[in-house]
């Protein structure tokens, strides 16, 4: 680095953090807007059937009822990226989250009460919940929008292959091969979903206040569902109470709410509760993986094969394409010859599955890492050995293409392994404990993406500053904030740039009509790709200010450093407030504003037709290990120490940076240990915080964070990704040390002391 | 419809007079009869804590709680915590802030509430509590974000 760092690198609360804490900020739950309508919506009794009929009669004569529609009052297009998905369902329901009809009530009590006097008379229908029965040659086709080219009912096939599989095979000392059943997680934002739409029927005009993570995306296909000018289309984005990936597609209550404000001309508000928010949003994919991997006498990995079938649920969501991810890492996570990545979304008249932190890579890594450790066991190696032998490295060009820049994987190992006291015998030890409770300690890695993805035309950033005549800068970025602290990322970068305090920095961020365009959060993306953006913003707002500076201290531009809110002369000393240049360019001839716009794009590439090639900028890796005690009595498992090293490129914010990766810890505990939305013929069994158990303070052991610095070439003042990366290898670790612990071969998640006790009994 | 009541009672320090029905929740009230948004909504089936306010200087779910019942008492919602002139904040919201305590930042008021419930419960009892009992009190408050080890490493700062 050129100089100094003086702002980046130190602990920086949030710059939203004061508003949040104090109340004042509004999240969707908390808009209010005059003459405010709120609505409701009705969704099927049954998983699957035929609508026979819809009456609405006596919910529209209920006073205070403005409005009710049904699928067949609208003229709306279908949502998700496979157009699948009815807005309002017509004829028939697929999963019991359809929605059929929607009302829109003065009061919110209202609302509901109507939509439970919706008459609707069904036929009801046999389902099919498991994706193997929906691949059956005689199965029938579960939605009707789309026919599969394989199968009817297989939504989205991916096939990847590199390397001589056979011969590697062949040279193969040891193979194991694993089925691992992988659960339906869900979000559990803590706000529950809320939208408010307000269209005028004056100016044809639609404004949303929204939650999405991706609002250019989200506007387009707004416009494309409701048969609008995207430009027509203002998303407003309200404080947004959790994202972790379950607002990067569109559900139809954000249709079916823009639909009640078009049908009544007021606005219209619809909330989830919390049961609602369980049956109607989004999940992580539910899928089986078949993984044979193999290794040679020595321990290095010589394939992977990995045959996944993900139950897809009724309709087709982002969250199909996660096997996009997944096979980055059966390819390409530890140093591998040969791979085979063969998945399938397929649908069933489940709840449909969307994206989530991660993106598929929690469940390929929790596969990828039980079986090294069975590898290991298999050949007499030390789990760590074998980890390190095969590990990532600098420079490293995979199979897949993906070029690794730079890579702190192998440090990252090494740095668990030492701060954990992992030894060889360690789990003997520890098993000497009692005979009620054993320890034990257990490895994963993990390799994700960490300078944006290309999945889109653009995988850009855009980012407009201006500095008043006060001297004060507003940021103007294209990304979003969901809380994970991009602002203060951002605010952090302009201030160690330009030499002003943090407050006086604002960053605007959460209207379309205003800021420039960005493909979204999504990939951990934000710090590396709106980072990036606005250091190219900074640098043409410096060349002004430069300019300016250098003519008004008689100096070369070269000469200046930014300071303290002065611009100063290195030579004479001599020096200018920042505000006093900005009026000298705004007041004197020519007479120009102090703003400036840029846009950029990263290195990251499209992927060809057989998902070959570089689909980030750099790549982010992290090792964790993880100590728990097992009561052999109970089946509980106490987690004891997790420690992280993560390779982030650079720190930015260390207590930003450490609150990513703690929470990130904790929800792949939650992962690991308790969570799983139970589903018994298409029905949700545990909607609700009772049933449906998250970690809570109690449940948080000792986490231990070490960052690991490899000042990524791309990276903005050399940081990665980070955000979705401390999830993912969590629940790997901890399976491999229960496993460690009391030697049983626990291979489904969630790890309940129900499945421990049995595993124990199984075993004796 | 049921007969509406009448109740007096303080919120944020102020004397209020309101007639209302008897089924009516005090989250209701409070946010949609008082208009006071900081108090949050994320299960109201008692679960999550993000509606957390003080009666009587009590943590109490406010989802759970009748509003009748608030007759003749005292609340406290994350409005009414004092915010000085020069717009210095209570120093839960502060510690929490300087821990890096609050990222999507919905469960942080009804987490404060809780926590300043605590706070006063351990100094009138003249105990500096462990982590783990630290842990204990804000069991009820669910946090998706954190991990919650920044919001207890901020409550140990104000002991």
């Amino acid at each position: 680095m050129k100089k100094d760092l003086k702002v980046i690198g130190k602990p920086t609360p949030k710059l939203d953090a004061r508003i949040r804490a104090s109340g004042q900020a509004v999240y969707g739950q908390d808009v209010v807007l005059p003459n405010m309508l709120h609505g409701a919506i009705l969704r099927t009794k049954y998983p699957v059937a035929d609508i026979v009929s819809i009456d609405v009669s006596k919910a529209m004569q209920l006073p205070g009822v403005v409005a009710v529609i049904t699928g067949d009052d609208i003229n709306a297009n279908n949502i998700n990226y496979k157009r699948d998905n009815p807005v309002l369902k017509r004829g028939r329901v697929n999963c019991i989250r359809d929605e059929i009809a929607a009302v829109a009530a003065v009061t919110r009590e209202i609302a509901q009460e109507a939509v439970k006097l919706i008459e609707v008379k069904y036929n009801v229908k046999e389902g099919i919940f498991d994706p193997f029965e929906a691949l059956k040659d005689d199965a029938p086709q579960i939605n009707e929008f789309v026919k599969g080219d394989q199968h009817i009912n297989i939504a989205h096939p991916f096939y990847y292959e590199h390397g001589d599989i056979e011969a590697q095979k062949r040279k193969s000392a040891v193979i194991i091969k694993t089925r691992f059943e992988l659960p339906r997680m869900t979000h559990c934002c803590l706000a529950p979903c809320a939208i408010t739409a307000d269209y005028s029927n004056v100016d044809k005009r639609l404004t949303l206040y929204c939650v999405t993570q991706i609002p250019f995306l989200f506007q387009r296909d707004m416009a494309r569902v409701l048969n609008m000018a995207p430009s027509d289309i203002r998303i407003i984005q309200t404080v947004i109470g959790g994202g972790f990936g379950s607002k990067l597609d569109m559900y139809p209550y954000e249709p079916i709410c823009a639909l009640l404000s078009m049908e009544t001309g007021r606005p219209v508000q619809i909330t989830f509760d919390r049961e609602e928010e369980f049956i109607a949003s989004p999940t992580r994919q539910k899928m089986t993986i078949d993984l044979t991997s193999g290794a040679d006498s020595k321990g290095k990995f010589t394939f992977r094969e990995a045959r996944i079938i993900m139950d897809n649920g009724a309709y087709t969501s982002w969250g199909a394409t996660t096997p996009f991810v997944m096979m980055q890492t059966f390819s390409s996570m530890y140093q591998l010859p040969a791979c085979i990545f063969d998945a399938k979304a397929v649908y069933t008249n489940n709840v449909y599955a969307g994206s989530f932190r991660g993106y598929g890579n929690p469940q390929a890594t929790f596969a990828v890492e039980r079986n090294i450790d069975l590898l290991a066991e298999k050949l007499g190696m030390d789990k760590f050995e074998i980890r390190l032998k095969n590990a990532n490295y600098k420079d490293e060009l995979t199979g897949q293409e993906m070029k690794f820049i730079s890579c702190g994987h192998k440090e990252a190992l090494e740095i668990v392994s030492d701060k954990s006291g992992y030894s060889p015998c360690h789990s003997r030890e520890g098993g000497n404990l009692s005979n009620r409770y054993k320890r034990g300690i257990g490895f994963a890695s993990m390799l994700h993406v960490g300078g944006g993805a290309k999945i889109y035309p653009s995988d850009g950033c855009g980012t407009n500053l201006k500095m008043d005549d006060f001297g004060k800068l507003t940021i103007i970025t294209g990304s979003s904030e969901i809380g994970q602290g991009s602002e203060t990322v951002l605010a952090m970068m302009a201030s160690e740039e330009l030499g002003i305090d943090l407050k006086n920095i604002k960053v605007i961020n959460t209207d379309t009509d205003i800021k420039p365009w960005d493909v979204g959060v999504h990939a951990s993306r934000t710090t590396f790709v709106a980072g990036n953006s606005l250091l190219g913003a900074l640098k043409l707002l410096k060349e002004k200010l430069s300019n300016k500076a250098a003519q008004l201290l008689k100096t070369e531009i070269d000469d200046l450093v930014y300071e303290d809110g002065l611009i100063e002369s290195t030579t004479s000393g001599e020096s200018f407030k920042i505000d006093k240049v900005v009026r000298e360019i705004h007041f004197k001839p020519p007479n120009e504003l102090c703003a400036v716009y840029y846009y950029y794009e990263p290195g990251s590439e499209f992927q060809d037709k057989y998902y070959k090639g570089n689909v980030s900028d750099t790549y982010a890796f992290a090792a964790q290990a993880i100590e728990v005690e097992v009561d052999t009595y109970t089946g509980n498992i106490k987690v004891l120490d997790i420690h992280v090293a993560q390779d982030v490129g650079k720190v930015i914010n260390p207590l930003g940076l450490a609150g990513q990766i703690e929470g990130g810890v904790v929800m792949g505990m939650g992962y690991a240990l308790l969570e799983e939305l139970y589903s018994e013929k298409g029905y949700i069994l545990n909607p609700n915080f009772h049933d449906y158990k998250i970690p809570t303070s109690v449940d948080i052991p000792n986490i231990h964070f070490y960052p690991v610095e490899t000042n990524d070439p791309y990276g903005p003042y050399g940081a990665k990704g980070v955000g979705e990366a401390p999830l993912i290898p969590t629940a790997p670790a901890i399976a491999n040390a229960i496993v460690d612990a009391i030697g049983i071969r626990i291979v489904d998640l969630p790890i309940t002391p129900e499945k421990v006790l049995k595993a124990l009994k199984n075993d004796a | 419809m049921s007969q509406s009541i009448k109740i007096n009672f303080t919120i944020n320090g102020k004397r209020t007079e309101l007639t209302i029905p008897p089924y009516m929740l005090l989250i209701d009230l409070i946010r949609e009869e008082l208009g006071l948004k900081g108090t949050k909504p994320g299960c109201l089936e008692g679960e999550c804590g993000a509606c957390t306010v003080l009666v009587n200087g009590e943590a109490v779910n406010s989802c759970l709680y009748l509003a009748i019942n608030v007759d003749g008492k005292e609340v406290i919602t994350v409005e009414g915590l004092p915010v000085t002139p020069e717009g210095e904040i209570d120093p839960v919201q502060e510690a929490l802030i300087q821990h890096g305590a609050v990222q999507c930042g919905f469960c942080t008021p009804g987490m404060v509430m809780s926590i300043k419930s605590f706070v006063a419960q351990c100094n009138k009892d003249n105990i500096i509590p462990s982590p783990d009992e630290i842990k204990k009190a804000i069991e009820g408050n669910l946090c998706r974000c954190t991990g919650y080890v920044k919001i207890v490493e901020a409550v140990e700062s104000l002991f």
